[in-house]
C-alpha cells in the first residue's frame, strides 16, 4: 500500500528569473524523479512570476520529497499538489498532422469531429488538427490517428487548476 | 549620498565589509583582475592567497565552521571556478555557510566560448544552494546581500556569485543591506507549539529513550547546543551525536554514549536499536547512521527536528516532525518541560540506563596496546591528553584517521571540530585547518591526517607559511589508504588494488624545505617526544610523521547493508554471514 506509485500534478509559481527552470529540471534529474511532463509560462508579467504545472509519479514517500525539494529551491513561491488538494480541471492541448487521402482522410475528419478537434491547416493529402482535452482524451485521438496516418503529433503537457473560487 | 556612483568592483568590497567579512580566501586571474585591485586599495579587508582554488572553499568552510559566520571565496572564471566546485559541494553536503565570488568573461562573450569562459552558475547549480549570475552592475549590491541572506539563513549552505568583467568595471549605485529583503525565501525558524507538546509528552513517558543530534545543533549557534545540554540534563537521557555534531554535548559527561553510526560505539548504536523513544535533534538520518533502513531502531517512536522540510520522511518516517532552527526547538521543548513541571520515568531510565552500562562494559573502543608498534588509536590518545585544557580545534582529512579522531577526541563544545562528512572529501582538512587557524590565531590548531589526504592539498603548507598559521598537521602514516584498504580486506578477498601509498616523500624534508618544522615519531616512546615539541612551535606550520601500525583497521563497524546489532568489534570477528549483496555495492 505505502509502495504504491501515485500520480499527481503539481503547480509550481516561481521567479521568472534565468536558471530556475533548470533548477526544477536539475533537481528531477538529480534525484531520480520522475517527470511526465512540464509545462512553463509566464503568467504574471509586473511581478516577473511564472507557473510551472508538472506531472509526476512515484510513491506517497516520494511525491512529498518532490514537494518539499521544490519547496527549498530559492526562487520558489508556493508549491501546490493539485491532486492532493482537489478537485482540479487538467489540459493539454495538441497539434495532430494526418496524412492521407481517400477514406482514411474522410475517417479521420469524422473522428476529430466527434473529438471536437479543429481543424487548423489542410492541404489535398493533410490535416494538421488542434485538440483540446485531458491526457486521456489527448492519448485516444493520438491513438486513432495512428491508424489513418499520423505522421507528428505535438502537445503542450498538461495544464491545471483547482476548481472553484480560491487562488493558487 | 546614496546617488555615489561605485564600480562594480568597489561594490564588491563595500559589500563584504558591510556583511561583516574580515577574510577571503580566494587565487586571482584574468576575469576577476578589477575585484583584486580594489582589495590592493584598501585595508580592512584581509586576503588570504590559498595555492588552489579547491583549498580557498575548504579554508572558507574551516573559518566559518569555528566561527558561526559565513566563509567568503573569490576564485577566477573557468578554472578558478571549476577547481570550487569540490569544495562547494562539500559546504553544501554539510550545510557550511559560504559565499563564493566567481569572475565570468565579459557579458558580451558570455556563449562565446570565450577564454577561460564556464557555464559556472550551471556547472555550480546542483552544488550549491543558490547561484546568481549578476549581469547588471545595478543588481550587484543587492545580489550580493542576498546571497549572504541566503547562505547564513534556514539550512546554511554555499552561494555563488558569477560576475562578469565587464560588471566589474561599470559605474553602478551600492544600496546597504539593510535595503535588501528577500522576494521568496523565507525558511520556518519557529516550531508549531502543538508539535513541541507533543514531543514533550512523548519524552516524557519514554521508558527507553534516546537523544540523536547533528550538526544542525552547531549550525544553530553555540546557545543551542548549551540549550541541548540543559535539556539532556534535565532528563537524564542518553544521547549520542553523529559526526557533524560533535561537540555540542560535552563528551566528558556521563550520559555522552559517543558517536554513532558505521563506526559509532556498540553503546550508541544498540541504544539506537533497542530504544523506544528517539530524539532527533538536527540530524538527517543519513546512511552512515542509519546502516540497514529496514532493521533501523525498529521499534521506537521518532521526533525529529530540521530546518529544512525535505530532510523529514526522506529515508526514516518519523511519528512527530517538528520543522524549526534546533535552537528555537530546543528554547519551546525546555520551556514546556519546565512549564509542566514534566519528569522522567525514573525506574524505567534507571533499568535503561543498566542495560547501556552493560554494552558500555564492553569497551569497543578498546585496541591491542603494544609496545612494538605505534598504535593510531595510541597516537590519538596522547594527543588528547596534550590538548587537554588548551584553547584547540581539530580538523580531519577523510578516512581511518578521520574515524579514530571522532572516537578518541574528546570535544566538550561547540565549532572546535571540523570534518568533511557528507561528501568525504580527502584534502579538506589541511586548508580548513588554516581557516580555523586564521579565525583564532592564539589557538591550537591540529589537521588529523593521513599520509594520502595529506598529499592532496598539501601545496597549501605554502599558504599556512605565508600567513604564519602555525596549523598541525598530525599524520597517521600507515602507508595505505587505509580506509579503502580495510573495505578491500571485508569486501574483496584482501586484493588491495591500488591502495598502497607508493613513492611517499620524506615529510620531515618536506617540512624544512617550506621553512617548517618537520617532526617524526617511529616507536611508542617517541609519540610524547614529538607531540610535546610540536606544540611549542607557534611560528610556523608543523609536520608530524607518525609511523602507525600499517595494518591497523578502524573498529567497531557495521558493515554495510548490516543493522546496528550486527557489530563487528575487531579483526578476528567476521561477519554473521557473508556481506548480502545489496551491501556491497553500497560505499
Amino acid at each position: 500500500m505505502e509502495n504504491a506509485i501515485e500520480k499527481h500534478t503539481i503547480a509550481v509559481l516561481v521567479d521568472n528569473e534565468p536558471g530556475v527552470l533548470a533548477r526544477v529540471i536539475g533537481l528531477f534529474s538529480g534525484r531520480g524523479y520522475n517527470i511526465e511532463s512540464l509545462t512553463v509560462a509566464e503568467v504574471n508579467n509586473a511581478d516577473h512570476l511564472s507557473r510551472i504545472t508538472l506531472v509526476t509519479s512515484g510513491t506517497r514517500m516520494i511525491i512529498e520529497q518532490i514537494k518539499a525539494q521544490l519547496s527549498r529551491l530559492v526562487p520558489v513561491h508556493r508549491v501546490h499538489d493539485l491532486t492532493d488538494e482537489g478537485p482540479a480541471v487538467e489540459r493539454e492541448l495538441a497539434l495532430v498532422k494526418v496524412a492521407g487521402t481517400g477514406d482514411r482522410r474522410i475517417e479521420a475528419l469524422r473522428l476529430a469531429d466527434i473529438f471536437k478537434a479543429k481543424v487548423v491547416d489542410a492541404t489535398l493529402t493533410s490535416f494538421v488538427f488542434e485538440l483540446t482535452g485531458t491526457t486521456e482524451q489527448v492519448d485516444d485521438f493520438v491513438g486513432l490517428m495512428t491508424q489513418l496516418g499520423l505522421v507528428e503529433a505535438s502537445r503542450t503537457g498538461v495544464v491545471a487548476m483547482s476548481k472553484g473560487p480560491a487562488a493558487f | 549620498m546614496s546617488e555615489q556612483k561605485l564600480t562594480g568592483a568597489q561594490i564588491v568590497i563595500k559589500a563584504l565589509k558591510d556583511q561583516g567579512v574580515d577574510i577571503i580566501f580566494g587565487y586571482p586571474g584574468g576575469a576577476v583582475l578589477p575585484i583584486y585591485d580594489a582589495l590592493f586599495q584598501q585595508n580592512d579587508l584581509k586576503h588570504v592567497l590559498v595555492r588552489h582554488e579547491q583549498a580557498a572553499v575548504h579554508a572558507a568552510e574551516g573559518y566559518a565552521r569555528s566561527t558561526g559566520k559565513v566563509g567568503c571565496v573569490l576564485v577566477t572564471s573557468g578554472p578558478g571556478a571549476t577547481n570550487a566546485v569540490t569544495g562547494l559541494l562539500d559546504a553544501l553536503c554539510d550545510s557550511i555557510p559560504l559565499v563564493c565570488l566567481s569572475g565570468q568573461v565579459p557579458t558580451h562573450l558570455i556563449g562565446n566560448d570565450a577564454f577561460q569562459e564556464a557555464d559556472t552558475t550551471g556547472i555550480t547549480r546542483p552544488c550549491t544552494k543558490h547561484n546568481y549570475l549578476v549581469k547588471d552592475v545595478d543588481n550587484l549590491a543587492r545580489t550580493l546581500h542576498e546571497a549572504f541572506y541566503v547562505a547564513r539563513s534556514g539550512r546554511p549552505g554555499p552561494v555563488l556569485v558569477d560576475i562578469p568583467k565587464d560588471v566589474q568595471f561599470a559605474d553602478g549605485t551600492y544600496v546597504p543591506p539593510a535595503e535588501v529583503k528577500h522576494k521568496t525565501y523565507r525558511p520556518q525558524v519557529k516550531p508549531e507549539m502543538a508539535r513541541i507538546e507533543e514531543a514533550v509528552d512523548l519524552i516524557a513517558n519514554a521508558k527507553r529513550p534516546v537523544f540523536y543530534t547533528g550538526g544542525g545543533v552547531i549550525n544553530a549557534g553555540p546557545f543551542a547546543a548549551k540549550l541541548l545540554t540543559q535539556f539532556v540534563k534535565a532528563t537524564g537521557f542518553p544521547i549520542t551525536s553523529t559526526l557533524m555534531g560533535l561537540g555540542a554535548f560535552p563528551a566528558s559527561e556521563s550520559q555522552w554514549l559517543g558517536m554513532l553510526g558505521m563506526h559509532g560505539t556498540y553503546e550508541a548504536n544498540l541504544a539506537m536499536y533497542e530504544c523506544d523513544v528517539m530524539i532527533n535533534i538536527g540530524a538527517r538520518f543519513d546512511d552512515r547512521v542509519t546502516g540497514k533502513l529496514s532493521a533501523f531502531s525498529p521499534g521506537s517512536k521518532k521526533i525529529h527536528v530540521d530546518i529544512d522540510p525535505s530532510s523529514i520522511n526522506k529515508n526514516v518516517a518519523v511519528d512527530i516532525p517538528i520543522v524549526g532552527d534546533c535552537g528555537a526547538v530546543l528554547e519551546d521543548m525546555l520551556r514546556i518541560w519546565k512549564a509542566r513541571a514534566k519528569s522522567p520515568d525514573k525506574a524505567a531510565l534507571k533499568e535503561w540506563w543498566g542495560k547501556i552500562e552493560g554494552w558500555r562494559a564492553r569497551n569497543c573502543l578498546n585496541y591491542n596496546r603494544t609496545e612494538s608498534v605505534i598504535k593510531p588509536q595510541y597516537a590519538l590518545e596522547r594527543l588528547r591528553e596534550a590538548l587537554r585544557g588548551k584553547d584547540h580545534y581539530i580538523t580531519t582529512e577523510v578516512g581511518q584517521h578521520q574515524m579514530w579522531a571522532a572516537q578518541f577526541l574528546p570535544f566538550d563544545q561547540p565549532n572546535r571540530w571540523m570534518t568533511s562528512g557528507g561528501l568525504g572529501t580527502m584534502g579538506y582538512g589541511l586548508p580548513a585547518a588554516i581557516g580555523a587557524q586564521l579565525a583564532h590565531p592564539d589557538a591550537i590548531v591540529v589537521d588529523v591526517s593521513g599520509e594520502a589526504s595529506f598529499l592532496m592539498n598539501m601545496q597549501e603548507i605554502g599558504t599556512a607559511v605565508q600567513y604564519r598559521a602555525p596549523v598541525k598537521i598530525f599524520i597517521l602514516n600507515n602507508q595505505y589508504m587505509g580506509m579503502v584498504r580495510q573495505w578491500q580486506e571485508l569486501l574483496h578477498g584482501s586484493r588491495y588494488s591500488q591502495s598502497y601509498s607508493e613513492a611517499l616523500p620524506d615529510f620531515v624534508k618536506l617540512a624544512e624545505s617550506w621553512g617548517c618544522v618537520g617532526l617524526r615519531a617511529t616507536t611508542v616512546a617517541e609519540v610524547d617526544q614529538v607531540i610535546e615539541k610540536m606544540l611549542t612551535v607557534t611560528d610556523r606550520p608543523c609536520i608530524i610523521d607518525i609511523a602507525v601500525d600499517p595494518k591497523e583497521n578502524c573498529f567497531p563497524m557495521i558493515p554495510g547493508g548490516k543493522a546496528h546489532n550486527e557489530i563487528l568489534f575487531g579483526p578476528d570477528d567476521s561477519p554473521s554471514d557473508a556481506t548480502p549483496e545489496d551491501g556491497m555495492v553500497l560505499v
